[in-house]
């Protein structure tokens, strides 16, 4: 195991990240208060409990999960994407390190970063709200592994791009509306029943419900099941990045 | 004589797009030589390189570095290797000190301060240890990608056209540099089109055109053997004509008249130069001064290639 390798290739995303840390920290603190203030004082005042916690309290596991999948997914995909567009991707390939060692470092860096950002919103939020969490290592459990989870799926879209709009296409068009139509600002169980069944279908759907659980102790699905699907995502990402390096897939002419 | 450091056995490469860049290439590299793979743009020499280092997947035969197969036991294959590609490919935001550290690391091994400070200052870098590398200019980069390249300490070196663009302090710093790791025995594998620098620089010389390897030989046998000479002979009176009796001799006489000039091929069993200095006296033809010539590298390699009668294949669309 070349634990230099994994240990550079993570300083080295952390180091790129600190460079940035201000548009990286205020921006996703800014656009979190702004939901607050429009949903969870505007409009929330006027919205009842939502499963007998306020609708301040009730949207904040959604918007961390939401940051979360975005902000997961921009930086393990530029991570890695990054390299693949200036050329120096050269010295990882020619370098003694494994897939899953490459894999280590950059998911795991963006994970962390990830997490911290988690992290942060929380703490945003319990500026506007009375926050409380019923099962913090639950919490933390989801936290983590969503941040794997997506990070991993943004190292498989950063290799998948061929172009800087790519990497802006999944998760513009596929994983904000996911999360915006899983539950991040309503419980499923509001809609009506067709619809809580087409939603079931949405993987987001058990992230946020899961999450919310470990906060209010209630969700839409349990949370076993919640957290299976988790897993199921978590390895479906891991298949994919085993077969990119298997084929040398987009990484080796 | 110790076992190869590199060894290719019939490697071949075909692109995605059916291009066939390697043609069963064989090719053995001994530990501590310096090597020189001669070729025209587009024969394949970066291939070559990145079939060895990993970077593109190779579609037959075999390779071995340090006696590890580098698909198999690509680890310990490549953690042997260096790599100063042919492209100024660096990081931007990143300091010198920083990326030349992360190489070394990437390479499995453990952080050593003194080893990265000898490199940057044997490459005149250490005043620009804490400078971004966008800050820096082309010369500078190609240094750092040096710099990164010697950071893990290899045994073997690979140089991509080191010196293409390259001013010449970068040169003979790198030629400095050169000639220290040889001392310490490190195997060096530069490619070039330039001939000087492989009849500077190698101890052996591969060429290669259109992704087969044309001879391996060692420089020296090489120019010998492919080797014409020439014998100029400065004449004391200038004359007008060549006498008859020394036509169909291979001589040349200058335009002024007053040089003339014999080829000869050094391996042939005659080289007719004493019949021809005889000759010269019978004619009454009288030598000032004379001087022999041997041809270079690049005489040599144009020949080679030009057999093959197909012009080589240009840089890459
Ligand atoms: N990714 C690629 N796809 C298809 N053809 C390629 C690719 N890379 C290089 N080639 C072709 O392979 C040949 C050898 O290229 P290269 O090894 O770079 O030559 P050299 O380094 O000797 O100039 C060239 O004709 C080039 O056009
Ligand atoms: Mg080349």
């Amino acid at each position: 195991m070349n634990l230099a390798a994994v240990w550079a290739i993570y300083v080295f995303e952390m180091n790129r990240w600190r460079r940035t840390i201000l548009q990286s920290i205020v921006s996703p603190v800014i656009s979190t208060s702004l939901y607050f203030v429009v949903f969870g004082a505007a409009i929330g005042s006027r919205i009842p409990e939502v499963e007998g916690v306020s609708y301040g309290a009730f949207i904040v596991p959604g918007l961390v999960m939401l940051s979360l999948l975005q902000q997961s997914l921009s930086n393990a995909s530029f991570g890695i994407y990054f390299p693949r567009f200036s050329g120096t991707i050269y010295e990882i390939l020619s370098a003694p390190v494994s897939p899953f060692e490459i894999v280590a470092g950059y998911v795991g860096a963006a994970a962390t970063k990830s997490v911290i950002l988690g992290a942060i919103i929380l703490l945003t939020a319990a500026l506007f709200v009375d926050l409380r969490i019923q099962h913090p290592l639950v919490m933390l459990l989801f936290l983590v592994l969503t941040a794997v989870t997506f990070s991993m799926f943004g190292f498989v879209i950063g290799i998948w791009a061929d172009g800087f709009e790519k990497l802006q296409l999944v998760p513009l068009l596929i994983v904000t509306p996911l999360a915006f139509l899983g539950g991040a600002f309503y419980s499923i169980r509001m809609l009506p029943e067709f619809w809580q069944d087409v939603s079931l279908l949405n993987p987001v759907v058990y992230l946020i419900s899961g999450f919310r659980w470990s906060f209010f102790g209630q969700a839409d699905v349990s949370v076993t099941t919640s957290l299976v699907m988790t897993f199921v995502f978590l390895g479906l990402c891991l298949a994919a990045v085993v077969a990119i390096f298997r084929t040398g897939w987009r990484l080796k002419s | 004589m110790s076992d190869p450091i590199l060894v290719l056995s019939g490697v071949s490469k075909t692109y995605k797009n059916g291009f066939e860049a390697l043609k069963s290439v064989d090719l053995s590299i001994r530990r501590g030589e310096i090597f020189a793979l001669l070729g025209p743009n587009g024969a394949g020499k970066t291939t070559l390189i990145s079939a060895v280092c990993g970077i593109v997947s190779f579609t037959g035969g075999t390779i071995t570095v340090g006696g590890h197969d580098n698909r198999r036991d690509y680890k310990a294959a490549r953690a042997m290797i260096g790599l100063v590609p042919q492209e100024l490919t660096t990081d931007a935001f990143e300091t010198v000190w920083d990326t030349v550290s992360f190489t070394r690391g990437l390479f499995g091994k453990s952080r050593d301060d003194a080893v990265v400070e000898r490199v940057l200052r044997d490459l005149s870098l250490w005043e620009k240890k804490d400078s971004k590398i966008m800050t820096l200019s082309g010369g500078m980069k190609r240094r750092v990608l040096i710099a990164k390249a010697l950071a893990h300490e290899p045994e073997l070196l690979f140089l991509d056209e080191p010196t293409a663009g390259v001013d010449v302090a970068l040169r003979r710093d790198m030629w400095e540099v050169v000639r220290r790791l040889r001392e310490n025995g490190t195997t060096i594998i530069l490619t070039t089109h330039y001939i000087e620098e492989a009849e500077e620089m190698a101890d052996r010389v591969g060429v290669i055109a259109r992704g087969e390897l044309l001879l391996v030989e060692e420089k020296a046998r090489l120019m010998e053997k492919l080797g014409h000479k020439e014998l100029i002979l400065t004449l004391d009176a200038p004359l007008s004509s060549l006498p008859p009796a020394l036509a169909d001799r291979g001589l040349q006489l200058a335009a002024d008249g007053a040089t003339l000039v014999h080829t000869y091929d050094t391996n042939a069993p005659r080289t007719g130069i004493a019949t021809l200095v005889g000759d010269l006296a019978r004619e009454g033809i009288r030598i000032r001064d004379l001087e022999t010539r041997q041809s270079s590298l690049e005489d040599i390699f144009v020949g080679l290639v030009a057999d093959k009668n197909q012009p080589a294949e240009e840089a890459r669309p």
